[in-house]
Formats: C-alpha cells, sequence, structure tokens
C-alpha cells in the first residue's frame, strides 16, 4: 500500500480519532518542505530539551570543514552515489552539509575525515601534479578505483589509509542520503505514517513461501474490530 | 541554609513518578487519599508537540538521529541514560555495572519495551526447585488477582498459551507476525524452540474511551501521543493529577532522605528543589517509594538517624544487597532469502517483536549446566533508516560471494538488495540474587546536590556464563534453521560469551527485597518495612528473585496490590 492510499483509508477509516490529533502522520504526499523542517529545528521542535536545544546551537555556531574540504567532499559525494534515472546524487540530498555537521557533533570523525582529505590530495598531486578536484573525472576514478575495495592480500599497501577514509566517506555519505526523502524514496521505505498493520500481504507470503498458521491467525487482531472496546469472560476469552 | 517545611500533612508522599509510584499516585488518590508525588525529573507529557519525537523523519535531526545527547538516539523518550549530568555513580574494583536512570515524569516507562510477562507459579518458589536463591514470601496466587486487574486496567496484548510458569490473562488480540517473523517461527520450531505471540502493553484494540489504539509506527521508545502504549505519565500519573484533585506534583524535585520521628516512624521527605537548588520537607502519614531498585535503596542508606544509625530499614544491613539484573546476549543472521524483498507495504508494525520464545526447557530434566532460563527476543525488519544506515553494508557480500565495497549503482543496488535481510535475537534471562552484588553508599563522593552517591559491587558467576553461552548456541542453531548466516564474531569463553554487563538490560532488582524474616530481608510480604511500617516500596526494589521475564508487569500488580495494603491499613488506623 503507497503512503497515499494508506492515507486515504485513514481518513476513512476508524484511525482517525479523536486522539490521534493532528501531529502524526502529516507528510504523506512524498515531499519535504525544507522551509517549515528549517523553521522547526530552529525552535527545538524535533522534541529537544534546553540544553539540546543549547548543544545544536553550539555545534551549528562552529566551523571545522573549510571551504576546500566541503567542495572535495561534494565530489566524493557525488562518486559514491551519482544520480539515476530515478533518484538524485548525494549533493541534492544535501549530504555534504549532514557530513559538515556530523564531524563537529561527534568529533571522533574529525582527524580521519581531514587527514583522508589530505591524503586524497597527496595522491592526486604525486600521480596528477594537481589537487583531486581539479582532477578530470577520469583521474578522479583512477584513485578512487585504488581505494574503493578492500585490500585482503595486502597488495596496495599505499593505499591503506586511502581505503580507511574512503570507507569512512562512503559511510557517511550512505546514511546521510538514505535519512532524507530522497533516500526513503529511493530505498522504497513505505512506513512512518499512521496505518492499520493487517499481516504480510499474500504475494510475498508466496514469494517466500511462508504462510501463517490459521490457529495462530485466531490470536490475531480482528482489525474491523479494534474500535470496540475490549470486554473478556471469566476466562480470560475475548468476547468483542 | 533554612529548611522550607510545609503545613500541609499528606496521606502519602510518594517518590518516583514511573511503573510503581505512577500506580500507587493512582490507586491512592482514587481512592481519595492525598498525595504528593515528587519526581526528580521536568514534567512530561507524550502528547506534548515540542517535547514530542514519535512519528519525525530521520532529516529532522540533524544528526539524523545519532546518540550524541541520549544513548539510545535523538528520538528515544529518555531523559537522562546511563549518565546523568552532575548525578555521577561509582564502581568497586573492577565491577562495570551500567546504571539508566530517567529523570522525567514517567521515568522509563516512557521508552522502555512493553514487553509486559506476568512472573509464574515457579517462579515466586524457584528455590523449592533448585536450592539456589530464596522464595518469594508471596506466591503467583497471591498476584494473580493484581496481575488480572492490571491486565483489563493498562492492556496487554498476547494471548492465552496455558503454560504453566508464563501464566495466561486478559489479552488484547495480538498483532500478526512480520515476514522476518514468519522465518524466526520456522526456524525455531524447526530445533524444538517455542514461539508465541509476543506480550505488550500495547493497545492493538481501543480499551477505554481516555485512551487511543495502536496505529503501528513502531516508535513505542518515543512514547506514544495517542496514548496508546503504556507510560506511567500518560496512563497514571497525567489522570490521576487532573482527574482526582488528590496529588500535588513536585517535579525537578531530588528527594535526598527520609525524615524520621523518635519512634523511628516516617514523617515525610527532605528534597531539593532542582530549580533554586534549596532543600525543602514535606510531611506524610506514609512514605511510598517508588525510585527505582538502586535509587530507593540510596534514599533509605542515606536516611540515616539516632533510631536508624545504618540506614532506614538497613538494621540488619541487607539494603542494596541481593542485587541482580537480567542476563542478556544477542547474535544477529544475515539471511540470504530475505534479499531484494519487495518494500511496497508498511511494515513497521508495533514497537518491538510480534512474536518471541518464552523459555522452553527445564534446567533439571533437560540437564542443562545452568539454573534457570531466559526468553528470547527476535529483531528485524524493514525499519526506518537513521544514523548508522548503510555503514559497511557491502562488507554483507562476502556471504553470498559479491564484491566488496565500491560505489555508484553497485552500491545503491547493495543498500537495496541487502535491506531488511538481517534478523537478530536477544536472550533475556534470569540470574541468581546474590549478598555479595550489591549498591551502597560511596563515602567520598557526593552529586551536585550535595546528596552521596551510589557505589556498585556486582560480578557475574558462572550460572550467567553458562546461560549465556546456551543463548548463542540456541541462537546459531535457530539462525542455521532460517537460513541465516550468522554475522560478526561469535564470543568465546574469554569474553563470557557474550554476556553483556550487569545493568545493561536495566532490569536491576532486589535491593530493598521482601522476605519474612527481618534478618535476611528488608521489606515484608506487603513490600513495607520491616524497620518503620509507614514506609513501603513499590519498585523493583522488592523483587526477592527476578525471573527470566521483564519486570515492569510485576512491579506494577505489587504495586498496586501495596496501594490496596496502605488504603487498608490507613482505614484500620494501623498506621
Amino acid at each position: 500500500m503507497k503512503r497515499r492510499d494508506s492515507l486515504k483509508t485513514l481518513l476513512v477509516g476508524t484511525v482517525a480519532g479523536a486522539t490521534l490529533g493532528s501531529t502524526i502522520g502529516c507528510k504523506t504526499d512524498g515531499t519535504t518542505t525544507t522551509e517549515a523542517t528549517s523553521e522547526v529545528a530552529e525552535i527545538g521542535l524535533y522534541g529537544r530539551t534546553p540544553k539540546e536545544i543549547a548543544h545544536d546551537k553550539k555545534i551549528t555556531g562552529q566551523v571545522y570543514l573549510n571551504e576546500h574540504e566541503l567542495t572535495t567532499i561534494a565530489v566524493l559525494c557525488d562518486i559514491i552515489l551519482p544520480a539515476t534515472a530515478d533518484a538524485g546524487a548525494a549533493t541534492d540530498a544535501e549530504v555534504p552539509a549532514f557530513i559538515d555537521f556530523i564531524v563537529k557533533d561527534i568529533p571522533s570523525h574529525q582527524l580521519p575525515i581531514r587527514g583522508g582529505l589530505m591524503w586524497l590530495d597527496g595522491e592526486a598531486n604525486q600521480r596528477f601534479n594537481k589537487e583531486f578536484i581539479t582532477c578530470s573525472n577520469t583521474e578522479q576514478i583512477q584513485i578512487i578505483e585504488d581505494i574503493a575495495y578492500p585490500d585482503d592480500d595486502g597488495k596496495k599497501p599505499l593505499m591503506a589509509p586511502g581505503i580507511k577514509f574512503f570507507s569512512r566517506m562512503r559511510n557517511l555519505t550512505l546514511t546521510g542520503y538514505y535519512t532524507t526523502r530522497m533516500g526513503l524514496d529511493d530505498l522504497g521505505y513505505t512506513g512512518n505514517y499512521a496505518n492499520v498493520w493487517d499481516g504480510v500481504p499474500a504475494e510475498v507470503l508466496k514469494d517466500h513461501e511462508v504462510d501463517y498458521d490459521p490457529a495462530w491467525l485466531a490470536k490475531c487482531v480482528d482489525q474491523s474490530k479494534r474500535m470496540d472496546i475490549a470486554e473478556w469472560d471469566d476466562a480470560g476469552n475475548l468476547l468483542t | 541554609m533554612q529548611i522550607k517545611k510545609s503545613s500541609t500533612v499528606y496521606d502519602a508522599i510518594i517518590v518516583g513518578s514511573g511503573a510503581g509510584g505512577g500506580m500507587a499516585t493512582k490507586i491512592l488518590s482514587e481512592a481519595g487519599l492525598k498525595v504528593a508525588l515528587i519526581e526528580a525529573g521536568p514534567f512530561f507529557d507524550p502528547k506534548d508537540p515540542v517535547t514530542q519525537t514519535q512519528m519525525k523523519w530521520p532529516w529532522e535531526s540533524p544528526r539524523r538521529g545519532a546518540s550524541v545527547t541520549r544513548a539510545f538516539g535523538d528520538y528515544d523518550m529518555s531523559y537522562g541514560d546511563w549518565k546523568v549530568d552532575g548525578e555521577p555513580y561509582t564502581q568497586k574494583g573492577d565491577t562495570n555495572f551500567l546504571w539508566w536512570r530517567s529523570r522525567m515524569l514517567g521515568g522509563r516507562t516512557n521508552h522502555w519495551g512493553r514487553i509486559s510477562l506476568r512472573f509464574g507459579p515457579t517462579d515466586f518458589k524457584h528455590k523449592d526447585v533448585d536450592g539456589l536463591g530464596d522464595n518469594w514470601p508471596i506466591s503467583y496466587e497471591d498476584v494473580k488477582p493484581y496481575y488480572d486487574r492490571l491486565d483489563k486496567m493498562v492492556g496487554v496484548f498476547g494471548s492465552n498459551e496455558k503454560r504453566y510458569n508464563d501464566p495466561d490473562g486478559f489479552f488484547l488480540p495480538a498483532p500478526k507476525p512480520r515476514l522476518h517473523e514468519l522465518y524466526y517461527i520456522k526456524g525455531a520450531k524447526k530445533v524444538g524452540v517455542d514461539v508465541i505471540p509476543s506480550r505488550l502493553s500495547i493497545l492493538t484494540k481501543k480499551l477505554n474511551n481516555e485512551r487511543g489504539v495502536c496505529f503501528y509506527c513502531s516508535q513505542c521508545n518515543r512514547s506514544c501521543n495517542a496514548y496508546a502504549d503504556f507510560s506511567s505519565s500518560s496512563v497514571f500519573v497525567i489522570p490521576a493529577v487532573n482527574g482526582t484533585g488528590q496529588v500535588d506534583l513536585y517535579v525537578d524535585s531530588m528527594v535526598r532522605t527520609v525524615t524520621t520521628n523518635d519512634e523511628g516512624k516516617a514523617t515525610g521527605v527532605s528534597y531539593i528543589n532542582k530549580k533554586d537548588r534549596k532543600e525543602y520537607q514535606l510531611k506524610g502519614k506514609t512514605v511510598v517509594l517508588g525510585a527505582s531498585a538502586c535509587s530507593t535503596a540510596r534514599i533509605l542508606l542515606n536516611s540515616k538517624s539516632k533510631q536508624h544509625p545504618n540506614g532506614l530499614g538497613n538494621s540488619t544491613d541487607n539494603v542494596g544487597r541481593y542485587l541482580h539484573d537480567s542476563t542478556g546476549a544477542g547474535r544477529a543472521y544475515f539471511v540470504p532469502a530475505l534479499m531484494n524483498r519487495k518494500t511496497d507495504y508498511n511494515e513497521d508494525g508495533v514497537g518491538g517483536m510480534h512474536v518471541y520464545s518464552p523459555w522452553w526447557l527445564d534446567a533439571k530434566k533437560d540437564k542443562l549446566d545452568f539454573p534457570r532460563g531466559y526468553h528470547i527476543e527476535v529483531w528485524g525488519g524493514m525499519g526506518m533508516p537513521s544514523y548508522g544506515f548503510g555503514f559497511d553494508v557491502s562488507s554483507l557480500n562476502k556471504y553470498i560471494g559479491g564484491a566488496i565495497g565500491g560505489y555508484g549503482d553497485k552500491l545503491r543496488k547493495d543498500v537495496k538488495q541487502f535491506f531488511g535481510a538481517v534478523v537478530g535475537m536477544a536472550g533475556r534471562g534470569e540470574s541468581i540474587a546474590l549478598r555479595d552484588n550489591y549498591c551502597e553508599i560511596d563515602p567520598d563522593v557526593v552529586d551536585q546536590f550535595g546528596i552521596p552517591v551510589l557505589r556498585f559491587n556486582y560480578k557475574w558467576s558462572d550460572n550467567e556464563r553458562n546461560q549465556a553461552k546456551h543463548m548463542i548456541d540456541t541462537f546459531d542453531e535457530i539462525g542455521q534453521a532460517m537460513g541465516g548466516i550468522p554475522m560478526g564474531e561469535r564470543a568465546g569463553k574469554d569474553k563470557d560469551w557474550g554476556l553483556l554487563n550487569p545493568g545493561q538490560i536495566i532490569h536491576e532488582v532486589g535491593t530493598t527485597r521482601m522476605g519474612n524474616d527481618p534478618k535476611n530481608s528488608v521489606t515484608n510480604k506487603y513490600s513495607q518495612l520491616h524497620d518503620a511500617d509507614n514506609v513501603f516500596v513499590v519498585d523493583a526494589g522488592v523483587f526477592t528473585s527476578q525471573a527470566d521475564k521483564n519486570c515492569t508487569w510485576t512491579i506494577m500488580a505489587l504495586a498496586m496490590r501495596t496501594s490496596d495494603y496502605i488504603i487498608d491499613q490507613l482505614k484500620k488506623q494501623n498506621i
């Protein structure tokens, strides 16, 4: 079920009772309102305590990565996740801004990222006599090919720092990307909205050669009666 | 500094607003008693949009939910975790006890797993079976009526299974298993491990007109704004404060001591108002401690007087002793058959597992090398990504002969093909309470309010280590039977078979245990101090033994029972 369909079901169905309020399951149309998001972040409405708001303000006010480093990160992010026919590139999902924030928030990232970027420029200088970002795409990929895979046999000992760095960049890029609307859509994650779970779809059960045991199902909720107030007999049998 | 005293004399002063304190607040205030409820943290209501994290998207957090300011991540609803600023605790020797404290209205119930398991008949009398530890002074039959009331009052889904030591109750219907849970059921059954619907205090069906019904966002750890899961804040305290007019709520107030008179009876409490950092006193006919097992022990040990020179309730040196937590070990499995699964449906489900395995063996009959047992919790599925998602995702290729590493389209393919293909198991078992595992007052350290802090002394024994080995052996069997490949290194003997730290399961109990003999217990069978009959404990401190269950449902059943007893005793003017 798509989010939009589900919301429709929800509104005509019984879930949208008074207690749900207006605060849940809002963003269902697949778009992000960056304006609203930044305003919400500003006043701490992702559920922050005053101390946490102060922490966020402090981190946001700091500068760690410089312009050259951020530009290089942007190039790397888009090598790691370039645009496809269906989905935007890492920079479209503002992954560099996430990395800029997270290295300040989790300082253990700082030295490996800063040092790794410098290592990359050093390697580019050695090979092509220019910094990584001014290399041609082909030249960049030549270096990336040497650091994008583990070197289990130890054939490329000089690449070891680069391999370690690229692995960290890949991790942060993936996390930064797949925690955005664009990323969730690319992944196919379809949750985080109010719905009524009524079991695995039949075609999925078939795909996986599993099925519900009727005796088990008999213990499960009949979703058509979910809004009937529960009553039991003295033996604990549900009557409603 | 002059201590500010209030002239009101409360019928009951309740310390702590979690599972036990919340229950006591509800029962006592509804009976018409004048109650003061004291909470060390701020006011919290799960439906307040300012503090709400439920239904937030990962990008609404600039760190995407990473655990920088909250140990279980940005959206976890716990103010305070293994550390509370300005309120340290210390360790004795090489002890590494982990102590989770939630400083907020409702305490840890705002984020807990909602796993709500009654203790069974054997659990109350396990010494009769294996000679270890001590029997409770009460039996399942004593508590059953309260479990029954609790099921109907708070709501718990599950199923009646006619299992002797996992008693039936009044259950709401269970949610249907998700795909990874069907794999688990298949695997477990193949190797002879029982599986039944889980038992969680989440409303899959309407319970009353005050609370909503679960809308399957799987975020109970964020506390439900529709009040469709059990949190003490939303289900007990806020309705009691608003509904009865009998409750004076003191938040941001840290109790230092229970005050006593010349006869040794409690007269009230002394507390620090965190806002103005001044000390205040309240007077009460009774004091009901529900600060959590260790915090209650701390208050009692710090309540020294001429009549109670060793601390209140501690004339026989039992306060803080017999501290025990559940055992825990876990393991994850990569299931190739779950690769490239259909993602076009929402399988968030309820918060936590839809199925679980209650303890299925018998230590004696099955000739196990450890006493007691454990239950198995299952996790997996297509969860909402947050910080950490995608980390080393391509390394899963090693299990299927694919290339590790890379970038671009290859990487996107990896992320998608492996999404939802990992299933995990966690064991939660019973340890034996030992007199030498304890918390005590550290003579050298005070917190920022000048209150002496706790120091922990705790060692696991081979009982728990062998149990952890059995857990991971069983997980590997089930994992294999469901077509899974174990991930990561299997913990060996040198790492206690993966046994987690004491305290880490957050089921710490036993510090004010109940018993008939004051020589080896702190409270009697009504959770009343042997040494001061108008002081009661309503948290897990009173547990004589932990079962292979979670403690919350029993905390609440006992808190209800003790509250009834308090009402009765006040009526009879016995206290």
